[in-house]
């Protein structure tokens, strides 16, 4: 615990606040000493004079010397302060550890009345005990540590209620230990630390409320004086000498920031280990090494663009910071989404497919970095920096349809206003008709009584409508593309089928382009045309979905499929069953991603990246051994008899 | 004191449940609301009710001095009815508040009622501006730094504006307005510095109050901001491409503020009460200076009635924040049920 504390000391801010704490200590034990004669002298020829040399602050009404009156009061106000912080520690652990040792009712009242109490702020309980027990240092004092106190009863009946729930304390109480003693032996020693963190803020919290009262009156009384008695002196001579409020405002200021800033820091210290880590390097030389060869697709991109595509990607990349220097989950993608045509990007979580999504749409989180030697929407170049022009082509052509609709729909916003502001925002409509345009779109995916439902807020939908309603939004526009990223995953399997239905109706009607991201074979087999495999950040390989079953080249893409025990019915089963763990990409080998749970891998495999190569019929693979038969005796079965299991 | 009405609302709505009305959640969560305010008033007033009666002594002799002679003593006791029994006392109280009557004044001889009337709409003017100028503040402040901070980036920005908050948000409010005083009031004489009799003498107490309670807001709607500038309706939001500030002020700032309302609830509440060392430093003719002179006067009948008046202030502003919060946050009701 020691080498805790001394950490936060360490710290920049918690040292300066620890060397002040000792400094304003030691004065309260010596400035009376030293300075004490000083403050008292009074001097009726110089009275309320301006800073001097020999008074550095200046001068009372009697002529007394303030930078003396101020040193010498560090006792009082740190006494009466530290005394008040000590009722309000004891107050409050006896009001906040009451409700263990009372029974249940007892103690619930005790923990409502203590709730209610810290509703009141502090100076309003402390003004009520004020007039309770009456003016002057003492009432003060009394006043503001029960003001204080509802605050750390409810602190330590926190903490308690923590520690009466853990094992030991559990243990101790089944061994027959009786709560009183449990209450000392076991928790109280625990709730110690975090009290006497609190204490210290609360320390400088009292301080600062303490001048408070003293600057009003109602504190300490003349002739003795604290720092909000001067300050509440100096006040009324503020014309003549600005010091004499100045100075024991600036000592009440230092001294209260000294005690909550120590606690503060070493709150902060004890409550984080060392998680802080310097800002993330830039990418690494060895990352850019590994690039995927770009080939005969790393020309600039001047191609016409085919009006029939969609979406054309090449070489994507995306690099995020990592704990231990960048990372780059994707690594070099390329594909395009034809008119009408529904791409599945299938691989584990890990694999890049997500993110490749988030890439191609412009979504990556601002730490990512997204590059590409092409990357165009309906023959428009999507790199550099987003354009109005470009905004609007993205928000009503593209729609997004993300996993979770739980999370994706903004709870505080009524549905029919979030399809309705896509509307009104790009295309320029009125609100009345973006409305009416938000209640036809979501009378389109399936949503009855559109009229009522468009004033619900997502909370009020089932998972399947609201995954509908997302499907709306995108609709709101006149979409070309979808980009689904695992639409089905986060439903119950009884509408899992209805969205699948519901995007392939829309692909189907309005020659909409799909890209459908899933780790669901069966999912993408089902809806779409054409098969992206990814592994480790890469497209692996590429084919007909007709060709899945019987047709899939690349080692990985039939462990996929054999992991499919049947497409019919489990459309709800993860892929568990291949052997091996999805490569880090953080630590990516040097030759396949995918040699280590391969059953073909040879030397070849470790030490060289095959290529992503086309075929004359479209379809790609990367693999040194595309299509050779798989050893017998392995997890998998060969792809053949796929096709004989019922 | 709130949560003690729960079992009496669990009751209520259980024999109840059965009515169309009450299975709905507002009906309920206002129901519920209602309750919890009474009895939080209740006891308000009679812990104001009980202020005049813990005093350790007797509190017109207190106020009137010991060399006050008994008879007198004895007179002014009678009037104020404080010969009576205790419940007696009590009954007639609560009466009293029922027709707006707060007692007499020891000192001045008034009804309180006339004297808080008149001191009321100054310390509530001030309150209000003060409120206002710490959300107009906090709110850009406080989303502008957590878009500069989302995500972990600008972890420098983040630290300098953390610790400058710390240290803006402990100091009182009181000691930012001698410090004003004295620099623009004293010694640039810019403006005014007592009373409230000008537009510009606002300036000065509203600045003292709003500078503490903007960053603390500020603070806690960065740290909010942060965590839901990662959610996915923040992605979903994106991807409909809306501009930055939909984004951030339609989207993210609603779901940011839960925490905040809850926090600037009790801020303005602070706010209300902290307005009696404020109005002290600026000498503005509000409750605070009136509640001040009175406990050093020993008016209590006065004191008692502006700490009612503040406790009751309190409790308006917690009950405000709860209907905000599930206006704000449809699901905030439902979550109690
Ligand atoms: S390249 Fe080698 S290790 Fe990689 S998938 Fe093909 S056979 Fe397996």
């Amino acid at each position: 615990m020691e080498r805790r504390w001394l950490r936060v000391l360490r710290t920049p801010l918690g040292a300066g606040a620890a060397a002040l704490c000792g400094l304003v200590l030691v004065l309260a034990v010596v400035a009376p000493l030293v300075w004490g004669a000083a403050a008292e002298a009074v001097d009726t020829a110089d009275i309320l004079a301006g800073p001097s040399s020999e008074h550095w602050a200046g001068t009372d009404n009697l002529g007394r010397d303030i930078l003396a009156r101020v040193l010498v009061a560090t006792r009082l106000s740190i006494g009466l302060a530290l005394a008040a912080t000590a009722i309000a520690v004891l107050v409050g652990l006896l009001l906040g550890s009451a409700p263990y040792l009372l029974g249940r009712r007892a103690g619930r009242l005790m923990t409502a009345i203590v709730n209610a109490a810290v509703a009141f702020p502090g100076l309003l309980l402390a003004l009520f005990f004020a007039v309770v027990f009456g003016l002057g240092a003492r009432g003060a004092v009394l006043a503001i540590g029960l003001a204080g106190a509802p605050s750390f009863a409810r602190l330590t009946h926190a903490l308690v209620a923590n520690l009466a729930a853990r094992d030991f304390v559990a243990a101790a109480r089944i061994a027959g230990v009786g709560r009183l003693r449990v209450l000392f032996r076991h928790i109280l020693p625990n709730v110690a630390e975090p009290l006497a963190v609190n204490a210290t803020i609360g320390a400088g919290t009292v301080l600062l409320s303490f001048a408070g009262l003293s600057f009003l009156g109602l504190g300490v009384q003349s002739p003795d004086y604290d720092w909000g008695r001067l300050l509440y002196e100096g006040v009324s001579a503020l014309y003549v000498n600005p010091m004499a409020a100045l100075a024991p405002g600036a000592a009440v200021l230092l001294a209260g920031l000294a005690f909550n800033l120590l606690g503060e820091s070493v709150a902060k210290g004890l409550g984080s280990p060392t998680l802080r880590g310097g800002p993330p390097p830039a990418p690494s030389a060895d990352g850019d090494s590994r690039r995927a060869p770009a080939g005969e697709d790393a020309r600039d991109d001047v191609e016409a663009a085919d009006p029939d595509v969609v979406l054309d990607v090449r070489d994507l990349e995306v690099t995020v910071p990592g704990p231990r220097g960048a990372i780059r989950p994707v690594r070099g993608v390329s594909f395009t989404v034809r008119r009408g045509e529904a791409v599945g990007v299938v691989g584990e979580s890990g694999s890049g497919k997500s993110l490749t999504a988030l890439a191609v749409t412009r979504l990556v989180a601002d730490s990512g970095h997204v590059e590409a030697t092409r990357l165009r929407l309906l023959g428009d170049d999507l790199r550099g920096a987003d354009t109005p022009r470009r905004r609007r082509l993205l928000g009503t052509s593209l729609a997004m349809v993300f996993q979770d609709p739980m999370t994706s729909l903004n709870p505080t916003r009524r549905i029919g206003g979030q399809l309705a502001e896509v509307a009104s925002h790009h295309l320029g409509m009125p609100r009345r008709e973006a409305m009416s345009r938000a209640e036809d779109r979501l009378g389109a995916v399936g949503i009855p009584d559109v009229g009522r439902r468009a004033r619900q807020y997502p909370h009020e939908f089932s998972g399947g409508m609201r995954q509908r309603a997302m499907i709306g939004m995108g609709l709101m526009g006149s979409p070309r593309l979808i980009v689904a990223d695992e639409p089905t995953t986060a439903l119950d399997v009884t509408v899992q089928q209805q969205v699948l239905d519901l995007l392939a109706t829309i692909r189907g009607d309005d020659a909409v382009g799909l890209v459908l991201i899933s780790h669901d074979v069966t999912v993408v087999g089902e809806v779409c045309d054409r098969v992206l495999v990814m592994y480790a950040g890469r497209i692996v390989e590429d084919l007909p979905t007709s060709e899945l079953a019987t047709g899939a080249r690349h080692p990985y893409t039939r462990a996929l499929v054999a992991a499919v025990p049947d497409m019919e019915t489990d459309i709800d089963e993860p892929l568990a069953t291949i052997p091996g763990r999805p490569v880090d990409p953080a630590e990516l080998p040097a030759g396949c991603a995918y040699a280590a749970r391969c059953p073909l891998a040879d030397a070849r495999c470790r030490a060289e990246d095959p290529p992503l190569v086309a075929d004359p019929g479209g379809r790609r693979v990367a693999c040194w051994h595309a299509g050779e038969p798989l050893p017998g005796g392995t997890a998998e079965h060969p792809a053949d008899e796929l096709v004989e299991t019922p | 004191m709130s949560s003690t009405a729960n079992p009496v609302l669990e009751t209520a709505s259980g024999d109840e449940s059965g009515t169309g009305l009450l299975r709905r959640p507002w009906t309920r969560f206002a129901l519920r609301r209602l309750v919890r305010l009474l009895v939080s008033v209740w006891v308000l007033v009679t812990a104001s009710f009980a202020m005049i009666h813990l005093m350790p002594g007797d509190p017109v002799r207190a106020a009137l001095g010991p060399t006050a002679p008994a008879a007198l003593v004895e007179a002014r006791r009678h009037a104020l009815g404080l010969d009576e029994p205790l419940l007696v006392q009590y009954v007639h109280y609560l009466g009293g508040l029922f027709t707006g009557d707060l007692g007499t004044s020891l000192s001045a001889q008034l009804p309180v009622s006339d004297i808080v009337a008149q001191r009321l709409p100054a310390t509530l003017t001030l309150t209000v501006l003060a409120f206002a100028a710490a959300v107009v503040i906090a709110v850009p402040l406080g989303v502008t730094m957590g878009v500069l901070t989302r995500g972990g980036r600008g972890r420098r920005t983040e630290l300098a504006f953390t610790t400058t908050s710390v240290v803006l948000g402990t100091i009182p409010d009181f000691l930012i307005g001698v410090g004003l005083v004295a620099v623009f009031g004293v010694h640039l004489g810019w403006l005014p510095v007592a009373g409230n009799a000008t537009p510009s003498a606002h300036i000065l107490p509203v600045v003292a109050m709003a500078i503490g309670p903007a960053v603390i807001l500020a603070r806690i709607l960065r740290v909010e901001m942060v965590g839901v500038l990662e959610s996915d309706f923040i992605r979903t939001a994106r991807a409909k491409r809306l501009p930055a500030r939909t984004v951030y002020f339609r989207h993210a700032l609603p779901n940011a503020v839960t925490a905040a309302l809850t926090l600037s609830g009790l801020i303005l509440s602070a706010m209300a009460v902290g307005t009696v060392l404020v109005e002290n430093v600026f000498a503005w003719p509000g409750l605070g200076r009136t509640i001040v002179d009175s406990i050093l006067t020993k008016d209590y009948p006065v004191a008692q009635a502006i700490v009612l008046v503040y406790g009751a202030g309190v409790l308006l502003v917690n009950s405000a924040v709860d209907v905000a919060l599930a206006l704000l946050d449809p699901r905030s009701m439902i979550r109690e049920d």
